[in-house]
């Protein structure tokens, strides 16, 4: 195939050949950028846990007096432990997905604050609730679970978990176990590194998304450690445990306010927790489907004009001797070559674009093999667009070339 | 002349109903995306205060520690305890009220239904015709019930349908946590996007994050009576240290607490202004403040610094109007193949006399045409794309609707759109040589 004809033949069409080039170029900066956002949404709400969430369900209720704290953890705990079902039920100030609750900076030396972290704080059992993974030193002993002070947020001195990362972030390099960290006036010691365990309000963004996270071991009780309930069931029974769990509520604690919001199942937390970020990717999906589709249509109605225009000089060829794959070859190679032109400026403005939305918006650098399979499916998009119109185009007679010269 | 070209128009888009369904397909595709996200973002952004939004101001004051090595480039965007009462004791501005948000429990006078659980706002009787809040039953409380910490009330509409049916519950009784409280006001539905008094702050109402677009809170105290009744329950924006007790924040080295203040004219705004940097300069010489930055911004100012328009939101805008390009771009190879295919009709109009004028003027009837029917279609797409929207569990889907202007500017964006797409395949058919066209004839 020669590309000099077909380049020499363009000339004579500058203006609609730029135009689908360009046309071809912003579809392929947009392309390229909106299944990154959508790659991107799509990573943030498969973000591990570090919990069972399958089997791990949460009761939230508020509006009762924290001098009945106690009281109404015991009755809460009597109560939903007896549901059929249940495995367990665990006192926690929190759950991935679930209210934040306990961001605090944390400091070595007592003077300098450098990194914020999530504390979760819960009684007896909970780690083993949570399925969270010990990766060095040990989980807390039944000693370890110290009374919560009344109107205190943690006990004066714990004996604490820490997360992989938040053990690289404090001590890089270093065996964390036995080292001790300050929040306020209180004293944490690490006798524990876990695999992982997320922030409860996930953002992917700056220290929150690194899961620095502290598990602090605590019997019930005070103004914090009351109210939320962690319930542990086989995944297949959690809903109907969940369902049960809601109503009886009302029963065990009448005068207490269920949160409806909060509590679900870990499952439901986290697709309410992803709903926006689903939304946008249904909707750059949708984006995406569309500009495809105009982008084919285009090429179909520019070729098509092509085509009828060139009949004449198609009929011609072939009465010359070309045959029908060399005219089907002809609109395709002509098709591929404009499409290079729009995927060379594209990759240009799909770069520029990505910087952009990096300077305005929290969006991260665009891996560059992003390119390369964009240029690819616009290729493919503009062979399948021009195939119709090639076909017809092969199907001209040699005969038209007599007609009307 | 126009109605002649109308009528071709409309003959030649019959005459090829494929390449005409193509462009107008779309112009409405494109028109319907970038709609949908304009009229989100127009919504969003919205001046909440229309005519009075530039008399409203935020001081803001940096009360900062000396123990803090904490580097910020602006005040904190609420204030503590002390200076927000101290600035609002001292009555400088047109109007003041402070505004703290926190969880309550309310129950009805009778009991027959559980507790709930909802966000209240404790304020100043300042705050109800500062803000505009039209009432439905009674008003707001006086200034004597702020000092006083009064036992009063007001709700929103929607907490007056959920526990009264919606009659007249003023003079009746609410108990708020272990209070009870006299409703004096009942508001009419009242919903400000954003709701601006109130776009910073930690958590509020249910654990959740003051979310910029939510729903006004449902119950409306005096600000001293709410620290009294609601103790406990008040969330901190930062704190420096670990409050004494948790959610009781009066005498914490906290920041929690938003200070709203109207000035009438520039002279008094300039006025209030030094009288903040005074105050600060005065705290530093006592020895509480460390530094001496202030701030005021107006309400407009302020919503922009808070960014309280969602990324996201700004990002599909952009992402929509990129989209209306590639479709106009795609609607102009389109009409310029459609106009140089008549290129031996062209001809033959211009050989007969028509000049060059009238052959682009008829060229863009089509192209105008093409983009009112891309109209409708854009329209009907908005109106499916706002629809999504609402679905979608977003605090703002209750607000999104198409209004008068949106509608407009739906079609002038859809012809303007055509016309700048026909422009060039018009004038390029005007160029066309009659001799050359004729003799090919």
């Amino acid at each position: 195939m020669q590309i000099q004809p077909i380049l020499a033949a363009l000339k004579h069409h500058k203006l609609a050949t730029v135009l689908i080039a360009l046309e071809i170029a912003l579809a392929c900066a947009v392309l390229c950028n909106a299944v990154f956002l959508i790659a991107g949404r799509l990573s943030a709400m498969h973000i591990n846990s570090g919990v069972d969430e399958a089997s791990l369900g949460e009761i939230v209720v508020t509006g009762f007096d924290p001098k009945q704290a106690n009281d109404l953890n015991a009755r809460m705990l009597a109560g939903l432990r007896v549901i059929p079902g249940v495995e367990s039920v665990n006192v926690v100030t929190s759950v991935p997905f679930g209210p934040q609750n306990g961001v605090n900076g944390i400091t070595l030396d007592r003077k300098h604050y450098n990194t914020v972290v999530e504390f979760y704080v819960g009684g007896p059992g909970t780690p083993k609730a949570l399925g969270l993974k010990l990766v060095a030193g040990s989980l807390p002993t039944a000693d370890d679970y110290q009374a919560m002070p009344e109107h205190d947020y943690f006990p004066a001195s714990s004996r604490v978990l820490i997360t992989r990362a938040l053990a690289n972030r404090l001590w890089p390099g270093e065996n964390p176990l036995g080292r001790e960290f300050w929040g306020g006036p209180y004293q944490f010691r690490v006798i524990g590194v876990i695999a992982h365990l997320a922030v409860s309000q996930y953002t992917e963004y700056g220290e929150r998304g690194a899961g620095w996270t502290v598990f602090v071991p605590a019997q019930p009780g005070g103004v914090l450690l009351a109210g939320t309930y962690l319930i542990r069931a086989n995944p297949q029974d959690l809903d109907r445990v969940m369902t049960a769990a809601r109503a009886k509520v009302a029963k065990i604690a009448p005068d207490v306010v269920l949160d409806h919001d909060y509590s679900h199942t870990l499952p439901t937390l986290r697709a309410k927790f992803f709903a926006t970020d689903r939304a946008m990717a249904g909707l750059l999906v949708g984006v995406i489907l569309a500009l495809l589709g105009v982008t084919a249509f285009g090429i179909v109605g520019l070729a098509s004009f092509w085509v009828s225009q060139r009949t004449k000089q198609i009929g011609i060829r072939r009465a010359l001797g070309a045959t029908r794959a060399d005219i089907l070859r002809y609109f395709q190679t002509e098709n591929f070559l404009i499409v290079t032109f729009g995927i060379v400026l594209g990759v240009v403005l799909a770069v520029a674009i990505n910087l952009a939305l990096m300077r305005w918006f929290e969006v991260a650098r665009l891996p560059y093999w992003y390119l390369p399979v964009g240029a690819v499916v616009l290729w493919l998009l503009g062979q399948l667009a021009v195939l119709a119109p090639a076909l017809r185009a092969a199907a001209v007679q040699p005969v038209v070339a007599t007609r009307s010269v | 002349m126009f109605a002649y070209y109308l009528d071709l128009a409309i003959r030649s888009l019959k005459r090829n109903p494929v390449l005409t369904f193509l462009m107008v397909l779309a112009i409405a595709v494109g028109i319907g995306a970038s709609m949908t996200t304009l009229t989100v973002m127009h919504i969003l952004s919205g001046d909440p205060l229309p005519g009075r939004s530039a008399r409203i101001f935020y001081p803001q004051v940096d009360p900062t520690p000396a123990t803090s090595d904490w580097q910020h480039k602006y005040p904190l965007p609420m204030m503590d305890y002390t200076s927000a009462v101290d600035l609002w004791s001292a009555q400088r501005a047109d109007r003041q009220a402070l505004v703290v948000d926190s969880p309550v429990k309310v129950r009805a006078p009778n009991a027959n239904r559980p507790p709930l659980m909802l966000a209240m706002t404790s304020t100043m009787s300042d705050f109800f015709p500062m803000f505009d809040v039209p009432f439905e039953y009674g008003g707001a409380w006086t200034p004597a019930d702020d000092a006083n910490r009064a036992r009063v009330a007001v709700i929103s509409s929607d907490l007056n349908d959920k526990l009264f049916g919606g009659k007249d519950s003023v003079g009746k009784t609410l108990r708020l946590k272990d209070s009870d409280v006299r409703i004096v006001g009942v508001l009419k539905p009242w919903r400000p996007s954003p709701r601006f008094y109130s776009v910073v702050g930690g958590m509020s109402g249910n654990g959740q994050g003051a979310l910029p677009y939510a729903r006004p809170e449902d119950v409306f105290t005096p600000f001293f009576t709410g620290l009294e009744i609601n103790a406990g329950a008040f969330q901190q924006y930062t704190c420096w240290s670990v409050p004494p007790v948790p959610g009781h924040l009066q005498n914490a080295p906290c920041v929690w607490v938003a200070l709203w203040v109207e000035l009438d004219s520039a002279a008094k705004a300039s006025g209030y202004r030094s009288f903040v940097a005074n105050y600060a300069q005065q705290q530093k010489a006592l020895g509480r403040f460390q530094q001496t930055d202030t701030r005021m911004l107006d309400l407009v100012q302020w919503l922009d610094y808070e960014q309280v328009i969602p990324s996201n939101v700004a990002l599909q805008m952009w992402l929509a109007f990129a989209f209306l390009a590639i479709c106009l771009l795609n609607t102009l190879g389109l009409l310029l193949a459609k106009f140089l295919r008549r290129a031996g009709e062209i001809g033959v109009r211009r050989a007969l006399g028509a000049s060059r004028r009238s052959v682009f003027a008829q060229c863009l009837t089509e192209a105008g045409l093409i983009g009112f029917i891309g109209g409708l279609g854009g329209w009907l797409l908005t109106l499916l794309g706002l629809w999504l929207v609402r679905r979608q569990q977003t605090p703002y889907s209750d607000l999104v609707h198409l209004d008068v202007s949106m509608f407009v500017v739906t079609f002038v964006l859809a012809v303007a759109v055509s016309l700048l797409a026909g422009a060039l395949p018009a004038l390029r058919a005007s160029r066309i040589a009659p001799a050359l066209q004729l003799k090919t004839l």
